[in-house]
């Protein structure tokens, strides 16, 4: 591949097509308690968001199917593997830093603290969107998504 | 260089030498993208301006610019001017038989909604059919689909086949004796198919049918002759034709427009306004409500004379030979699925590669400077028909030349060897 193709390989990094080709948690969760769907109408990415959260607010499993593109796909395999065992309140902790790092608005206050407290860890791979803007919804799809399922269990907590 | 500001025809054009040149009447064309230069593959999106447009829009905003039809000062006897020559233009550019037949609007999908409402609405009855095709653009679809909510009338849609292509003999089945409108595309913006109009119109006719054409897809393309082809309403945009963005055409028989009650009211589409009760103007102005989009219609004005300048049959012939060595070129590449493979096709191919989903296609073209459409094309049932959520597609005008194909072909390999 010539030179000029490098930085592509940002953001299409080995592990971005590996699980775009082998998405992992593929798949409907038929016991889900928190099911979302993320929809980007421009591109047609099309996922649907499974997760199971146990009695003590934890997740226990998280699966996704759908179709989209390698961003959004990997984006979404990536997400079940980081929050298969957190807490939702932790799993809404990676969103937030996700979206902040992701659409480089970290530098709002409370998306640089949660940068600062949540290791991103492989989810780095992630970040060679942001030379690419029209592809930043692409990977936050996903995170979207896990937002929107994980609050409906947060707003009877937060009505209390 | 072609002189279309001067609303001259170029004497360069006339034996087809000017097309090669062409490219560089247009200055997006000159600049790099990613440290390569564009090759623009996005035309049926939206086209490039060439200079000649440029030039006229910003000497009108300089110098021209006031109301029109209203003033008896300079400068709006000027602006006057410039708009209706923009009419001139554009009536002897599709053969319309009068000015009176050109009605500027914002753009397609403005004319199409104005026969909608003012010539369908009052019309339709319970029961009765508006017929299309399953090709159709969402701006040939949804405005009927709004009519026949309004209205109680049915939306009838004739099917493509793998190819793209409508069955003649089917179509003319469908055009029952309860159908009031039919309403194809000339040329489909997914697909590329051109749809047989003398055939359509001519059996619509027979049925006493009016006939819409969507020929936004068409105009910057083909020669396009509206009294030849017969049909009652030919609508177009101004900057798929390398015109403004903002400014279209409704093309009408004047028998039409006469019978069709005004569809927007405002200033400018009135002769007396009384509390009584208002005359309306004289056409087209009846369906030109509000100060229109002035500098917009001067600067299509100026794409027109540059087209004519070109001929349109120099444009055909080049773009004919560019998109059949564009379809040669990429069937050679492995794991290509080129979707819309219709006998008589113009200006577009859109295609699959692989498993690679259209937007990482276009990120990875983009990023070695090829500019190309990725996703439904606003032609959702299209897509469904072909069972795929979206597809590239690359577009051709009449400043691409075969080094534009030759950069999207090697782009292509290089995105398979990404995705190996």
């Amino acid at each position: 591949m010539s030179s000029d193709m490098d930085d592509l390989r940002d953001l299409y990094r080995e592990l971005i097509l590996d699980h775009a080709k082998s998405p992992r948690h593929f798949g409907k969760l038929e016991d889900a308690t928190h099911v979302a769907e993320g929809i980007n109408p421009l591109c047609g990415d099309k996922l649907q968001m499974y997760f199971s959260v146990d009695e003590n607010n934890k997740i226990s499993d998280a699966r996704f199917e759908g179709s989209g593109c390698a961003i959004s796909v990997a984006s979404a395999s990536l997400l079940t593997e980081t929050v298969i065992g957190l807490d939702t309140e932790r799993a809404l902790k990676f969103f937030a830093a996700m979206v902040s790092r992701l659409s480089g608005r970290a530098d709002e206050a409370q998306g640089e603290d949660i940068v600062e407290e949540i290791d991103l860890g492989k989810l780095r791979a992630l970040e060679g969107v942001k030379e690419y803007p029209s592809r930043v919804k692409c990977a936050t799809l996903a995170w979207h998504a896990l937002n929107s399922a994980l609050r409906d269990i947060r707003q009877p907590v937060s009505t209390e | 260089m072609i002189t279309a500001a001067s609303g001259k025809v170029s004497e360069i054009a006339s034996g087809g030498e000017g097309i090669e040149q062409a490219r560089n009447d247009f200055p997006a064309l000159a600049q790099d993208i990613n440290g390569v230069p564009i090759a623009y593959l996005d035309s049926a999106a939206s086209s490039q301006q060439p200079e000649c447009v440029i030039d006229k829009v910003a000497q009108y905003q300089r110098h021209d610019h006031a109301n029109v039809h209203r003033g008896v000062h300079t400068l709006s006897h000027r602006a006057t001017e410039a708009y209706e020559g923009a009419r001139d233009s554009l009536v002897a550019f599709i053969n319309a038989a009068s000015r009176s037949e050109v009605v500027f609007t914002s753009g397609t999908t403005a004319a199409i909604n104005l026969v909608a409402q003012s010539w369908c609405r009052p019309r339709l009855k319970h029961g009765e059919k508006i017929l299309i095709t399953h090709l159709e653009h969402h701006s040939n679809i949804v405005p009927w689909q709004l009519v026949c909510e309004q209205t109680g009338a049915e939306l009838v849609v004739c099917p493509i086949d793998q190819r793209g292509e409508i069955d003649v003999g089917n179509f003319l089945k469908l055009m029952d004796d309860r159908v009031r409108m039919v309403a194809v595309a000339h040329v489909s913006n997914a697909l590329g198919s051109i749809l047989p109009l003398e055939q359509i119109v001519a059996a619509a006719h027979e049925r006493d049918i009016p006939v819409l054409v969507d020929g936004a897809q068409a105009v910057p393309h083909l020669q396009v002759d509206v009294q030849a082809s017969g049909c009652d309403f030919y609508a177009f945009s101004g900057h798929k034709m390398f015109g403004p963005t903002g400014i279209g055409v409704l093309y009408a028989k004047e028998s039409r427009l006469d019978a069709m009650p005004p569809w927007q009211g405002g200033g400018d589409m009135i002769l007396e306004v009384r509390f009584d009760g208002t005359t309306y103007n004289e056409l087209p102005y009846k369906f030109e409500a509000g100060t229109p989009n002035i500098s917009g219609a001067v600067g299509l004005g100026a794409a027109v004379e540059y087209l004519r300048a070109l001929g349109m049959q120099n444009v055909e012939r080049h773009e004919v030979a560019l998109l059949q060595y564009m379809v040669e070129k990429l069937s050679t590449i492995d794991d290509i699925r080129l979707v819309g493979t219709a006998r008589n096709k113009a200006s577009v191919q859109s295609f699959m590669l692989g498993k690679i989903h259209p937007h990482d296609l276009g990120t990875i073209l983009d990023h070695q400077g090829v500019a190309i459409r990725t996703g439904h094309h606003c032609a959702m049932p299209v897509m469904d028909f072909f069972g795929i959520s979206g597809t590239a597609r690359a577009s051709l005008a009449l400043y691409n030349n075969r080094q534009d194909v030759d950069r999207l072909a090697d782009a292509l390999i290089s995105a398979r060897e990404v995705f190996a």
